[in-house]
């Protein structure tokens, strides 16, 4: 700091001098407030407006929802007595009475155990898929590729297992059924449709095209109205092809049309030289698109792909517009309850805070694994 | 480049030129099934609601499950199908729904536009204002120059717009999507009066942490009956819903209830025994067995013990009877004989 002051006189031998920590003003929080808070007089000003803001932000919202929130009550009134006054806190007894409503929907109790099954096993599902130094991956591949069957059989029954109807699925767990297929199926067949549309072939990118280009140019809700109503004036009377099925299919295809967008990017993105290397080396073309196309172009595309995953993820709230009850459904059903009627706070920030675990879970993955495949070019 | 033959899936062929919608027999359907399809609410209070454990409840679905009292001889063997405003007419006409118990407006353009059949009024609504006491105002009429919360393209903003306009008042209004919107906005005092259905209003107003410092206007600015409906092209079906219906008020007005149903099997009345299936055939002629009003009203009651048990002055919805009175009593509710 004091660079222009006569140099003090030097107290040690050469080579002797003892490591001193840097002056508490360039380095440590000090320094950092210093540099970036309250480096002029504005940034001063803006600092100080912020931290009054944030005073008379924090506080209440804290007190609302930890200090004066009541846990257990048996109505709405009955929460409302116990707080200094009423609506001063979250009443979160709300929704710990709903809390079996809100993860299963309508599922019949004595079944939920396979319900519960199924969440323990869609964790040993995730395992191996993301994390690449998970021990006897190789062998839980195998198990991932049937676990989707596997849960199917689960939750719907048949074969030995009680027959539940897909109507009384609900909730979280519908939130996650819709999520994980859309997620699961959508990837590969966006990627043939993505390796379809710039193939050579005129009539398979064509058909590519068309495809990619009408559902692009649909609403989602549009596609679910044509799977919930119209599907059943086409088919013929009598005909049931289940609802949740019909979604299922629409869901995959609608997120399969935008990963084939942006898997194309990546495609487009990489040199001309590599696919004419992979030609030069004498590869087919299934043994170019996997050694050589794929791995890159889908490195580059990984944040797209994350991206479209995080919207389908959250579209399928969409669901309630064709009666369909996922969390934010089953809400405004247990809204509609008169003894507990009137805490819609408390319901919409319990699902906002479910959804943004979900979806910042995955941004955080999707950023893991961009800097783990990151090789410098 | 080589290609390997590609597996190109061929689209499903779509059975082009079968109309589907009304079909005959939904009763065989129904009893085939086990279980009678029933297009509710995805949640209006008093009407359709979930409790802890997933069951539904309310106003609609109590005449829902006593529909499928009648056809099947369980009230507990219904299917609620959830719909929102756009879907529930689809949703019958494409036969997800078997009928039609969601608190919905009969109207011209429903009847024959919509093609559906409606089946006399199980409540009739009207639409209303809420304020607070501290406005000071006893009347509609006063209410000139009043800020209005008003859900945007429901029929309730055009008959607010003709009943100013017609007083020659003026208002402002503070437009809403929601109901939980509409409550938290008049209570932040960003409106003055919150207008919609009398029912949606005692509804909200039983939810305010102070609802004695709020009323509900007298004047009741239009007209809302809500009734169910059915497909066209059904007419026994049609004739199963509307008597059910009928039953249940029958029922009041004679005096027949969930607790004596099984005393009143012996009473002297001729009317009472046609109802109950003692006498005559009418439970055949309908295809149905003799004692399906008897069902009704053993496992879920008459009009008045429906109304009482979901919307009734005793329930945090806390309405009045007022035009859902028996005729008897000044009411509208009114059945033919059971003749």
């Amino acid at each position: 700091m004091n660079d222009n002051a006569a140099t003090p006189k030097q107290e040690h031998e050469p080579g002797t001098h003892p490591n001193w920590p840097a002056p508490i003003l360039t380095s440590g929080p000090i320094a950092w407030m210093r540099d970036n808070l309250f480096s002029s007089p504005f940034n001063v000003i803006l600092t100080l407006l912020a931290l009054w803001v944030l005073w008379i932000i924090i506080p209440p919202i804290i007190n609302w929802v930890f200090i004066e929130a009541i846990w257990s009550a048996t109505d709405r009134k009955d929460c409302w007595a116990q707080m200094s006054e009423p609506e001063a806190g979250a009443c979160w007894a709300f929704i710990q009475s709903r809390l079996s409503l809100f993860i299963y929907g309508f599922y019949p109790e004595a079944e939920r155990w396979r319900v519960n099954l199924c969440f323990v096993m869609l964790i040993l599902f995730l395992l191996p898929i993301l994390w690449d130094k998970c021990p006897g991956r190789k062998y839980l591949l195998w198990y991932c590729i049937a676990f989707p069957f596997i849960a199917g059989w689960l939750l719907i029954g048949g074969f030995g297992l009680t027959p539940v109807p897909t109507n009384e699925f609900g909730g979280i767990m519908l939130t996650f059924i819709i999520g994980v297929t859309g997620i699961f199926f959508s990837l590969p067949i966006g990627v043939a449709l993505a390796l379809g549309r710039i193939s050579n072939m005129p009539a398979l990118s064509t058909i590519c095209v068309i495809f990619i280009e009408f559902i692009r140019g649909v609403p989602l809700i549009a596609l679910l109205f044509v799977a919930s109503t119209m599907l059943n004036y086409f088919l013929p009377p009598g005909t049931t092809f289940d609802l949740l099925m019909r979604v299922l299919i629409m869901v995959t295809l609608f997120s399969a049309a935008y990963i084939a967008e942006v898997v194309r990017g990546g495609l487009q993105a990489m040199p001309r030289g590599q696919y004419e290397a992979a030609d030069a080396l004498g590869l087919t073309y299934w043994q170019s698109a996997r050694l050589i196309i794929l791995p890159q172009a889908l490195k580059i595309s990984i944040p797209g792909i994350v991206n479209t995953f995080i919207g389908l993820y959250k579209d399928t709230t969409l669901v309630i517009i064709i009666g369909m009850l996922d969390p934010l459904g089953i809400g405004r059903a247990a809204l509609a309850d008169a003894e507990w009627a009137g805490l819609a706070r408390e319901v919409y920030l319990f699902i906002a805070v479910f959804f943004f675990l979900c979806c910042f879970g995955m941004s955080r993955y999707s950023l893991y694994l961009e800097k783990k495949l990151h090789t410098g070019h | 480049m080589k290609f390997k033959p590609t597996l190109i899936l061929s689209a499903a062929t779509l059975a082009l030129g079968i109309t589907s919608g009304a079909q005959a027999g939904t009763l065989e359907d129904v009893q085939k099934r086990g279980s009678l399809n029933c297009v509710v609410s995805t949640g209006v209070p008093g009407f359709a609601y979930t409790d802890e454990s997933g069951e539904w409840h309310g106003f609609d679905v109590d005449f829902c499950r006593a529909t499928a009292a009648a056809v099947l001889g369980d009230a507990k063997k219904i299917k609620a199908v959830t719909s929102t405003g756009k879907t529930r007419f689809t949703l019958l006409n494409s036969a997800e729904g078997d009928v039609l118990w969601r608190n919905t407006t009969i109207t011209f353009s429903r009847d024959v536009g919509v093609k559906l059949r409606f089946h006399g009024v199980n409540y009739y609504d009207g639409q209303g204002f809420l304020v607070s006491k501290d406005l000071g105002v006893n009347s509609a009429k006063e209410l000139d120059g009043a800020s209005v919360c008003i859900q945007t393209g429901t029929t309730t903003e055009l008959n607010l717009a003709d009943y100013f306009f017609a007083n020659g008042m003026k208002y402002e209004a503070v437009p809403i999507e929601t109901n939980d919107e509409g409550r938290q906005n008049y209570l932040a005092g960003r409106c003055d009066v919150y207008t919609t259905d009398a029912s949606g209003l005692a509804a909200t107003r039983s939810t305010f942490t102070d609802p004695a410092n709020h009323i509900i206007l007298p004047e009741i600015i239009s007209k809302e009956p809500l009734g169910p409906a059915t497909r066209h092209g059904d007419d026994q079906w049609s004739d199963i819903v509307t008597w059910v219906y009928y039953a249940t008020v029958t029922a009041e007005e004679k005096g027949v209830t969930q607790a004596n149903v099984d005393e009143m099997k012996s009473s002297k009345d001729p009317e009472i025994l046609r109802l109950l299936g003692v006498e005559g055939n009418q439970g055949e002629e309908l295809g149905l067995p003799a004692d399906w009003a008897y069902q009704i009203i053993k496992q879920v009651g008459n009009y008045g013990e429906i109304f009482d048990r979901n919307i009734g002055p005793n329930t945090p919805i806390g309405l009045e009877r007022g035009l859902n009175a028996l005729w008897t009593e000044g009411g509208l509710q009114y059945s033919p004989p059971f003749r």
